[in-house]
Formats: structure tokens, C-alpha cells, sequence
């Protein structure tokens, strides 16, 4: 059955149902993929005992974000098994839960960092961050030197706390108040690396039980 | 109710100039970032000029700034031309302009300084978002009001590509940027973790989709049959692949996340129709290329057709080659690596960079009242520099990722894993130098057509340009019934 050229004429021949038909059909694939995903958002809950980010994490994970550190590491170790084999235990939804924007990344000039928590020390992660070049002579990572000087502000991540807390993340109203004290005369460099040495250590073994609910 | 009315050239003319200017800024912070990868020392430990902050410089202005003033400028001049009439709302349209750039500035001048989003190609903060989309909604209303008081009554097809850019840019940005601010710095986005990552890569895929794709054909419907002086191959063709397009493309953004945290059945059905979509994309190639039948004794001649029938095998090359990097096991090796990037720019300076300025060059001299470009040497030496810097860069970028999938995957007899990643890093360094060198060859390619250019307005510069009269037709012809309209002559 040949499709009559003249159902088309009609629509070419006027911009307004070409606009809304053009509407339609671009919504299609959006409306199918995400809402399934957004109602069941509320289903992917933490693994017990993961609890969002803690001040200052919280403020080392935006510097994370600031930095573009998610342009060349992923935190997202595929099922695959040279990747679990390399990094650990495959990702698994429920560890991104607190991440906004979510941080899997697209590119790795350098290696996945979904469970880089505890690999290293607090001191070997300082240094690298502020020179890399001086533990790894062939990483092409940049320096990161003005980290070591900036001071994290309190006020500002009590602010951030507080919309975090109007989006969903659990936070209770004492640890926002708590917050500005808990990065009193901490510095960026502080404060990233608190975060990434609480990647994927922590919640590791938390998010274990989940692990079967996500994948059906 | 004949009387003269002319063609608002004067704002095609302005966002030439600003693709032009932002075509070398945009690749100039590329070839940067670039040398930084094989250089890490060159961001002189300053945060500002760092690859991870200035990479969306790159790639915002590129699409944005580059493509984007050069998409908005076609679509004016294309739907003017097509509809026999002046564009409407010429202050809005003004605004459109001022507006876009303002916002392109605002972008370029934040993203250095760690206001971002961060999210991929939608990085700049919520305020500069909202402009982006008050620009967005005005560039649509001016669009479709002129289609409206068109003249000839069918909608060339080349308008039907610009209108759904226009909408489904409109609809990506809107749904993938809602934030809640925090400060005028800083926002969170109302989506976290799997859910991000689904409306991010619907966006990503689909700005690589509508801004990057449909927009550029809609560059292509117009300009390929002009400067081939041939009508389209086939109308009857274009219909069904702008159909099949729009509506296929939105649902592939999930193979971005293959093998992720994402459900499995969204994996699958990204897949799927990501190969569905060789289809609508082989065959929208297919239409342009086609039409150069009868002749390709242009490409002798014409720097601009060359620029468009490779931009045509590019286009071809890298939907084929995106479809294939979307099934799930070619995938497992390519994804995270720097096939990603080869793919990118094959596509990028391959297809959208070269079917714009085969456009700006068939454009340029019309809409600068001249008979031609000033230099034809120019462009010639702009097309062995651009192809040859596309060659190099994609060919050491492919290298380079099919190299970091097997080290990556590399096993021992034993079942040990091969190689370290820092080993893989090592491999690749050589290729990062020849990708430098390819971008350079881009980028003073671009510094030719520039100059080019400049040359070219330069009698338009000295004097008043005259307006072009709108050929204003006697009457709107009855159409045959069933009959194919054959593409209309651009100009009297």
C-alpha cells in the first residue's frame, strides 16, 4: 500500500501541524525511555548505612565536579570482566544515588575511580593531586597546586546542604547545622581528598545486598 | 499589492562573522587542550587554562558558538530564500543575535573558572541557561512566523530539518538543565545518579542529533542542489528520512551507557534503535550525494562542492560508524576510550565543519553582494589543509582507542590481566602529538577562510550593500494534484 503523497502535502504545507507533528515524534523516545526510569527512581533507594556525602566530602565532591576530573575518569566499572578484574566489583545503581550530576563519566585518560577510596594514602593522594608527575613520571594528569591554598567555606556548604536536602538526600537538619563546623580551616585539597578515599570503600559492602535488586 | 521588499540580509551577515570569529576561537582552545594531553605541563599550573576546565570551552564553542551562529545565519537566509518572502520580526530576529552572543560569551568566560554544571555539552550555569533559552524560544517564533508569511506555499524541506532543530533543541535544553540553585554560581540538578545519567545522555545524544544533524541537513538540503545546480535526487526520499530521523534518533541516547548501572532493557532499546538508524542516515547521505549526479565536473572546479561531498562521505562514515559503536559488544571495546573521540571529530570535522563551510562559501559572496569569494586559491588550499587535518587527527584517534580496547582487555594465559593502565597511557602518547598536529592543520585552515573572508566583505565594508529584492511571485500557482514540487530555484 503506497503511502499517497498528498497525506504529506498537507503537512508541508503548513507550518504549524509540520510543527506540532514534529513535537510529537521527538518526544516519543524521551517519554519511553526516561519516565519508567524517573518513576522507579524513587525505588532505587541507598544501600543501608550509605548515607549522602557528609560536609566535607560533599564539598570535595563539587571541587571534584568544578575541576572536570569526570572528563578523563569514569566511576562507572562496567560489567565487564577485564573491568572488574581492574577495579573491583561492577557499579551498580544505588552507589550514584547522592551524585548530582551523576559522574560515570564518558573518556578514561586516566583509570576509573568508582573504587579508588583506600587505595592509596591520604598522602600519596595529596601529592598526586598537587603534582603528579612527582609519583607517576608518565601520567599526563595536570597539576592541581591552587587546591592546597583555598579554604573551604562553611556558609556555602551549609547552602548547598540545605538544597540538597529540599531535592530528597537525607540530611537531617542538625548535620546541616553541624557542617559549617565540620570544615572549619579545611582546605580544598582537604576536602577532595576526603572524598576520594570514601569512593566506593565505604559502600562497598553495603550496597552488596542491593546488588540482586538491580539486577533482576 | 506588489510593492518592494527585500531580504534581511544584513543579519545573515552578522552571524557569518560571528561563526567565522568563533570557529577559530572554538578550535584555537582546542588544538590548546589538545597540546595539554601530550604536554600535561603546558596549563602552567594555572586553574583557568587547565585542559579539565577549558575542555567545554572547546567543545561549547564549537557547537555552540561555531555551529550554532552558523546554523541560526543558514536558517535566516534559507528560509527567506525558500519562502520568496523577508524575514519576520526583524528586531526580535536582532535580538536573536545580541542575545546568542551575549549568552556565547557569558558561557566561554565561566566554564574557566569552575561555574559549571557539568554536564556534558550543557555546561554552563542555570542564569546563562535561562538566557540560552529565552534566545532559543525567540530564534523559534522568528523562524516559524516567517514560514508563516511565506509565499510560496509548500515548505521546502530544508525548513522542516530547521524547524525540528529548533524544537528539539528547545525541548533537550529545557528538560536536561532543571536546577536548583544554589547561588548565582551554583545549581544541582533536580535528577541524581542513574536518572542524570539517562536524561543527560538522551540530551547528549540527541544535541549530537538535532543540533549537529538535523540542523547541519538542514544546511545540506538547501546548499548541496544549489551549488550542485541540480534539484534534489530524490523529494519523496527526504520525506521519509526526515520522518524516520527525528522520531528513531530520540530513543538511541542510552547506548552512551552500555554495560552501565542503567536497566538493561534501556540498554537493549538504545542499541536497537541505533541501528535502526543507519537507515534514515545512509539514505539522508545518499539524497545529497546523489544529487550531484549529472556534476561531479564541479568538484574540478568548485572548492565549495568539494567541501560539501566530502562533508556528504563523512556524514555517511561516521552515522555508519556510530550505529556500529552502538552494539553492545563493539562497544565493550571502544567506550571510554579514544575511538569515542575519533568518532566525535570524524563526525564534527568531518561532517558538520564541512558541510558549513561548503555553505558559508556558497553563502558568503550572495549574501555580501559579490560575484564570488575573493580568493579562489584560498579556498582550495582551506580544503587540502581542513582534509588533511582530518585525516591525521581521526586516523591517530582511532589508532589510539583500538589500542587502549585491547591493552584494556588484554589477558594472560593465565587469566591475569595484561597490561597496567599507566601502560596503556604510554601507548598512546605518539598519537596524542599527530592528533595536535592534525588540529593544527584545522585550525589555520580556518585562519585562511577567515582571511578569505574578510576580503570578501571588503567592498561591502566600503559601501552600502543593496539589499536583495524579494522575487515576489505574480500568483501562487494551483498545485497538480499528487504532484512532487520540484525544488524551487534559490534566487531569480
Amino acid at each position: 500500500m503506497p503511502l499517497r503523497y498528498k497525506h504529506f502535502e498537507k503537512i508541508e504545507k503548513h507550518a504549524g501541524l509540520l510543527g506540532v507533528l514534529i513535537a510529537i515524534m521527538v518526544s516519543l523516545g524521551g517519554l519511553a525511555e526516561i519516565t519508567p526510569l524517573f518513576i522507579k527512581a524513587h525505588t532505587v533507594e541507598a544501600a543501608p548505612g550509605f548515607k549522602p556525602y557528609d560536609a566535607l566530602r560533599l564539598a570535595g565532591k563539587d571541587i571534584y565536579v568544578r575541576e572536570g576530573c569526570y572528563l578523563c575518569h569514569s566511576q562507572m566499572i562496567r560489567s565487564l570482566r577485564f573491568e572488574t578484574q581492574r577495579y573491583g566489583k561492577h557499579s551498580v545503581a544505588s552507589e550514584s544515588v547522592y551524585d548530582r550530576p551523576f559522574q560515570w563519566g564518558s573518556k578514561r585518560t586516566g583509570p576509573d575511580l568508582a573504587r579508588v577510596g583506600g587505595k592509596y594514602s591520604d598522602a600519596w593522594q595529596r601529592l598526586h593531586l598537587v603534582s603528579p608527575r612527582s609519583v607517576v613520571p608518565e601520567s599526563n594528569m595536570p597539576n592541581y597546586p591552587w587546591l592546597e591554598n583555598a579554604q573551604i567555606d562553611g556558609e556555602d556548604i551549609r547552602a548547598r546542604m540545605r538544597v540538597l536536602q529540599m531535592l530528597g538526600d537525607p540530611y537531617s537538619d542538625e548535620e546541616i547545622h553541624a557542617a559549617a563546623a565540620a570544615v572549619v580551616g579545611k582546605t580544598e585539597l582537604d576536602a577532595i581528598v576526603a572524598y576520594l578515599q570514601g569512593l566506593g570503600a565505604a559502600n562497598v559492602s553495603a550496597s552488596k545486598n542491593v546488588a540482586e535488586q538491580d539486577h533482576e | 499589492m506588489q510593492k518592494a521588499e527585500t531580504y534581511n540580509d544584513h543579519i545573515v551577515r552578522l552571524f557569518l562573522l560571528a561563526a567565522a570569529v568563533w570557529g577559530i576561537v572554538g578550535m584555537s582552545i582546542g588544538v590548546f587542550a589538545a597540546a595539554q594531553l601530550a604536554w600535561p605541563a603546558l596549563n602552567f599550573d594555572v586553574s583557568w587554562l587547565t585542559f579539565s576546565r577549558i575542555r567545554a570551552n572547546h567543545t561549547f564553542g564549537v557547537i555552540f558558538a561555531f555551529g550554532g551562529s552558523a546554523l541560526m545565519g543558514t536558517c535566516y537566509y534559507v528560509a527567506q530564500r525558500t519562502g520568496h518572502t523577508r524575514l519576520a520580526l526583524g528586531r526580535l530576529a536582532m535580538f536573536t543575535f545580541w542575545g546568542w552572543q551575549l549568552a556565547l560569551l557569558l558561557a566561554m568566560a565561566t566554564m574557566p573558572f569552575g561555574i559549571t554544571q557539568a554536564k556534558e555539552y550543557a555546561e554552563p550555569e542555570w542564569l546563562i541557561d535561562l538566557l540560552i533559552a529565552v534566545v532559543w524560544v525567540s530564534f523559534g517564533v522568528v523562524f516559524f512566523a516567517t514560514l508563516a508569511r511565506r509565499r510560496i506555499r509548500h515548505i521546502y524541506v530544508a525548513n522542516w530539518y530547521y524547524g525540528a532543530f529548533i524544537i528539539a533543541v528547545g525541548l533537550l535544553h529545557i528538560v536536561n538543565n532543571l536546577a536548583v540553585p544554589v547561588s548565582l554560581f551554583k545549581s544541582y540538578p533536580i535528577y541524581s545518579g542513574v536518572v542524570d545519567a539517562m536524561v543527560q545522555w538522551w540530551y547528549g545524544h540527541n544535541a549530537v542529533a538535532f543540533f549537529l544533524t538535523a540542523g547541519f541537513l538542514g544546511m545540506m538540503y538547501y546548499f548541496v542542489p544549489r551549488q550542485a545546480q541540480q534539484p534534489l535526487w530524490s523529494y519523496r526520499f527526504s520525506i521519509v528520512n526526515f520522518w524516520a530521523l527525528i522520531s528513531v534518533y530520540m530513543w538511541a541516547g542510552s547506548h552512551h551507557l552500555l554495560y552501565s548501572a542503567l536497566p538493561d532493557w534501556v540498554q537493549s532499546v538504545g542499541m536497537a534503535f541505533s541501528l535502526v538508524l543507519l537507515m534514515p542516515s545512509l539514505g539522508s547521505a545518499a539524497n545529497g550525494l546523489l544529487t550531484f549526479n549529472g556534476s561531479w565536473g564541479k568538484l574540478r572546479t568548485d572548492p565549495a562542492a568539494k567541501f560539501m561531498v566530502l562533508a556528504l562521505v563523512f556524514y555517511a562514515a561516521s552515522t555508519f560508524e556510530g550505529s556500529m559503536l552502538a552494539i553492545k559488544s563493539a562497544n565493550s571495546l571502544s567506550h571510554y576510550t579514544d575511538w569515542t573521540i575519533a568518532h566525535v571529530h570524524s563526525g564534527s570535522i568531518g561532517w558538520v565543519a564541512m558541510i558549513t563551510i561548503g555553505s558559508l562559501y556558497a553563502m558568503a559572496p550572495r549574501a555580501l553582494d559579490r560575484p564570488a569569494m575573493h580568493s579562489h586559491g584560498a579556498m582550495e588550499l582551506h580544503f587540502w589543509l581542513h582534509t588533511a587535518g582530518l585525516l591525521l587527527y581521526v586516523a591517530a584517534m582511532w589508532a589510539a582507542g583500538v589500542t587502549e580496547g585491547l591493552m584494556w582487555r588484554a589477558t594472560n594465559p593465565d587469566g591475569s590481566l595484561t597490561y597496567s593502565f599507566l601502560a596503556s597511557l604510554i601507548a598512546i602518547k605518539p598519537f596524542y602529538v599527530i592528533r595536535l598536529l592534525g588540529g593544527l592543520f584545522v585550525l589555520s585552515g580556518m585562519v585562511v577562510m577567515a582571511w578569505n573572508l574578510w576580503h570578501t566583505a571588503a567592498e561591502a565594508r566600503a559601501n552600502r550593500i543593496k539589499p536583495i529584492l524579494v522575487p515576489i511571485p505574480e500568483k501562487i500557482p494551483e498545485p497538480v494534484e499528487d504532484q512532487i514540487p520540484a525544488p524551487l530555484p534559490a534566487r531569480a
